[in-house]
């Protein structure tokens, strides 16, 4: 369904800024990344959850048939399809987000777990993941870099950090 | 309108939040961000902060007060308490929140108490200091204030 979809506003008409996809469950650090990113001129979509984040990312394609048949009755499921469809029409679907930046510690789901989610899928992974946390747990850092991160930053986040690292990840 | 007398004012006034070690590098950052487009940057990621932290803090006395305390819960909403004033420059907040925490992990009750009272004050100062700044670069308006310049 998505992929009839992805002729219009997919490759061929790329957006001029490049859309950033930012995970934080508190609405402080939201609005500060969003600040940054923006200040950046970068195009920013900020959720609140991994879950919330999944969505948007249009992970309905990534799911497989008997995931997609048992949710099938699920109504949510058929308004996150909808919504993807919406997305993938209009240019939001997941291949055009260019960076993921997420918080490390959210309740529900990680940060790292977001990551291992967005690696795992063949649509996702791809996309470069950066972890931002206000604990400087070496462990933490090398485990998330391990399973495919492009960087690990400290809280508060900075301007000057997001800019060294969008010039380096980012067209 | 003087406008010149207002902007010394303000200078001054963010002057001794620093000085007397209310704000710290990040709220310069915070101001750094705004310009043209996102004019009141500051004052609206402030007003979240001022929004979510008194929540945070009735959850936090919570936490300490019933029995048996709950330390696990109460890191992490100190934790979370702790993240956001970091990101807004507020490092008496940021710092007793440290204290805090080292009381949790070491389920010092009276510390965590002792701590929590203070925290208290300390968030209702910096409120009544961070109301009265954006009142005032409210007065002098966007264009006019030299503080908010990007320049």
């Amino acid at each position: 369904m998505a992929s009839s979809c992805m002729g219009i506003g997919g490759e061929g008409s790329a957006p001029a800024a490049p859309h950033v996809l930012a995970v934080d469950d508190s609405s402080v650090d939201r609005a500060v990344i969003t600040g940054i990113l923006r200040s950046s001129k970068f195009r920013v979509t900020a959720v609140d959850s991994a879950k919330r984040a999944l969505e948007l990312l249009g992970s309905v394609c990534g799911l497989t048939e008997p995931q997609i048949i048992s949710r099938f009755r699920n109504f949510r499921f058929l308004c996150c399809i909808a919504c993807a469809i919406t997305y993938s029409c209009i240019g939001l679907q997941g291949a055009n987000v260019s960076m993921i930046i997420t918080d490390y510690w959210m309740p529900d789901m990680t940060g790292y777990e977001l990551l291992k989610k967005v690696k795992e899928s063949s649509k996702l992974r791809e996309i470069p993941v950066v972890i931002m946390s206000s604990e400087n747990v070496p462990t933490r850092i090398n485990r998330c870099l391990e399973e495919g991160a492009e960087d690990f930053l400290l809280k508060p986040v900075r301007r000057s950090d997001v800019s060294r690292l969008c010039s380096r990840v980012l067209p | 309108m003087d406008y010149s007398n207002l902007r010394r004012q303000i200078i001054f006034m963010k002057k001794s939040f620093f000085d007397q070690g209310y704000l710290d590098e990040q709220f310069n950052q915070l101001e750094e961000l705004q310009d043209e487009s996102s004019p009141n940057f500051v004052e609206e990621v402030v007003a979240l902060f001022l929004k979510d932290s008194p929540r945070l803090l009735i959850n936090i006395e919570q936490a300490i007060e019933k029995y048996p305390q709950d330390f696990y819960r109460l890191d992490s909403l100190v934790h979370q308490l702790k993240g956001s004033a970091s990101s807004i420059g507020a490092v008496r907040m940021k710092n007793e929140c440290s204290v805090l925490k080292a009381h949790g992990n070491d389920k010092n009750l009276e510390g965590c108490r002792r701590s929590l009272q203070k925290m208290k004050r300390e968030h209702a100062t910096l409120k009544q200091k961070l109301e009265s700044y954006f009142q005032l670069l409210r007065q002098v308006g966007p264009r006019n204030s030299a503080v908010n310049s990007r320049k």
